[in-house]
């Protein structure tokens, strides 16, 4: 690992103006991404900054009806709450889906959406990478693929999204509210917050250099049967092959996300729509102009029947 | 007793010292590939090591530390308190070896900095229960035989333990049924939850038996 220089922030305008005053600094809150890639010197910050003692870690209840989550409110705190579990049972589900207890004490809600692919070949610091060295090529390309995107992706990176978590988020219409290193505000849409990998993979993200995570608002509840379906090469503590996310009505009208598919978490909104007609037409226009190859061709059924399997659920009464 | 004491650290000191002689015989060629190897000036770029001040509570005991910034809390412990009973198996949250519990909850210690964790609450194997007086898992583990060689299991331990307090907090898992009712003490909740403890004995229908046994699951622990 590098050697790095350290502070702790005092708030988070603060963190943001120290974050944004030294290059390539990186905030550090749960740190079990940011660490280990740290010690393969994949990231190689010169400045940490600790965003822990901000005390942004409340759940609170919004005026809209939603929640608003607080960027560094533990993942296994964010399942456990029971206003998440009652009413928001997706999220609840695919955070307890992902990583192991141990990571999950301490990993954080903004931390979990800014996760790095888990790409053996970015992990791989021998394999070409674009988005670890941009301008370096992509060695997944043509190499063993079974991990890789089927939809989104460029000639530049077939990288997926590692996040379980995101996925509900995508689902929900999570709104991510930030701070900027000049003190201002916003919220980003969670629809506008993730990039495709174009031709600049290394850029993941519409944050802006130093702009720092606050909080996550989830809209007012949906009702509905929740679900989260993720398929992995063992029953627990794996990266998904492929994951799905629904909220479905009674009336069989509902929401869709998928994971393990693209550069970001999945959404369409014509696969919505397509819902109440099952779950081929909804795959169809979810995975709709998808490029596969021998090793990740089986993305595509395993996509829809794990989607079909969803649906026959919730039409149990 | 002492001889098995005296055993333990011959070993350690053993391990110590090739591990030193490897470094050395390692750094030549290493100095010699950077020119190829880096970019130019690579060398000169290499930031200085830092250091920062931590105080830090370990099995009750306080220690004032000032350590290089890139000290995880596992080195910490195993390096500057010389307490290795946590184990570094695969250094990336991965294996489990090196849990321990900070603050009442289990964390993998090798994907945590030393110095972010100043003023808390550190426990590790060797303070949940000593030769003389085991903690119940600790007992546990051994009177089902939940090891073999026994490299995984204080993470493995300290992970049990803390298992039955999170279902007992009523902190739900991926395999609990209805999310809206306190998770049950099961053998499944058990194995589901114990996910992040890599067993490369294969111990682990003992491990669950020896925490069925602690946590009173009925018909868990044959």
């Amino acid at each position: 690992m590098k050697a790095f220089s350290y502070e702790r922030a005092t708030s988070p305008q603060q963190a943001a103006a120290a974050a944004a005053r030294v290059p390539g600094t990186r905030f550090i809150a749960g740190g079990t991404n940011l660490l280990d890639l740290m010690k393969l010197e994949i990231e190689t910050p010169p400045h940490l900054v600790d965003v822990n003692g901000l005390g942004l870690d409340q759940i609170e209840a919004t005026p809209e009806g939603g929640l608003r989550v607080g960027a560094l409110v533990r993942n296994t705190d964010l399942a456990s709450d029971a206003r998440v579990r009652r009413d928001y049972g997706v999220l609840a589900r695919a955070l307890l889906s992902g990583a192991s207890v141990q990571l999950r004490n301490k990993a954080t809600t903004a931390g979990n959406l800014l996760q790095r692919t888990r790409c053996p070949y970015f992990y791989d610091t021998n394999q070409a990478c674009n988005k670890r060295v941009p301008g370096s090529g992509c060695s997944a390309i043509g190499g063993y693929t079974r991990s890789h995107a089927i939809v989104g992706h460029s000639d530049a990176c077939i990288a997926t999204h590692p996040s379980d978590m995101a996925v509900a988020m995508q689902l929900l219409d999570a709104g991510i509210e930030t701070v900027s290193p000049n003190g201002a505000t916003r919220v980003i849409r969670i629809a506008d917050f993730y990039r495709l990998p174009g031709a600049t993979p290394h850029i993941e993200n519409t944050l802006m250099p130093g702009e720092l995570i606050t909080a996550v608002t989830l809209p007012r509840p949906l009702g509905g049967k929740h679900y989260y379906r993720k398929v992995r090469d063992r029953a627990s503590y794996a990266f998904a092959l492929i994951s799905v996310a629904a909220v479905v009505q009674a009336d069989g009208s509902g929401r869709v996300a998928v994971g393990g598919v693209a550069h970001k978490p999945w959404r369409v909104a014509a696969a919505d729509a397509a819902l109440p007609q099952g779950a081929k037409a909804a795959a169809a226009q979810l995975l709709a102009g998808a490029r596969t190859d021998e090793h990740n061709a089986y993305k595509v059924m395993l996509v829809q029947r794990t989607l079909g399997a969803v649906l026959t659920d919730a039409k149990k009464g | 007793m002492d001889d098995l004491q005296h055993i333990n650290h011959t070993r350690r000191n053993v391990l110590i010292t090739g591990a030193l002689s490897a470094t050395a015989a390692a750094v030549p060629s290493v100095a010699a590939a950077q020119p190829g190897g880096e970019p130019a000036g690579a060398a000169a770029a290499t930031p200085a090591p830092v250091t920062a001040k931590v105080s830090i509570s370990v099995n009750g005991k306080r220690h004032q530390m000032e350590l290089d910034t890139r000290t995880s809390l596992l080195d910490m412990l195993r390096e500057h308190l010389h307490l290795t009973g946590s184990k570094k198996g695969c250094d990336q949250g991965q294996c489990g070896a090196c849990t321990v519990i900070v603050d009442g909850r289990r964390i993998n210690s090798c994907l945590s900095l030393a110095i972010m964790h100043d003023g808390a609450e550190v426990t590790t194997i060797e303070g949940l229960g000593t030769p003389d007086k085991l903690h119940p898992m600790q007992a546990a583990f051994v009177k089902h035989d939940g090891f073999q060689c026994g490299y995984c299991t204080p993470g493995q331990i300290c992970s049990a333990v803390s298992v039955i307090d999170e279902i007992r907090k009523g902190i739900p898992s991926h395999v609990t049924g209805d999310l809206n009712v306190k998770p049950l003490l099961s053998v499944e909740e058990i194995r589901e939850r114990m996910s992040g403890n890599i067993c490369r004995c294969g111990a682990y229908s003992n491990i669950v038996e020896a925490i069925s046994e602690v946590a009173g699951v009925k018909g868990g622990a044959a």
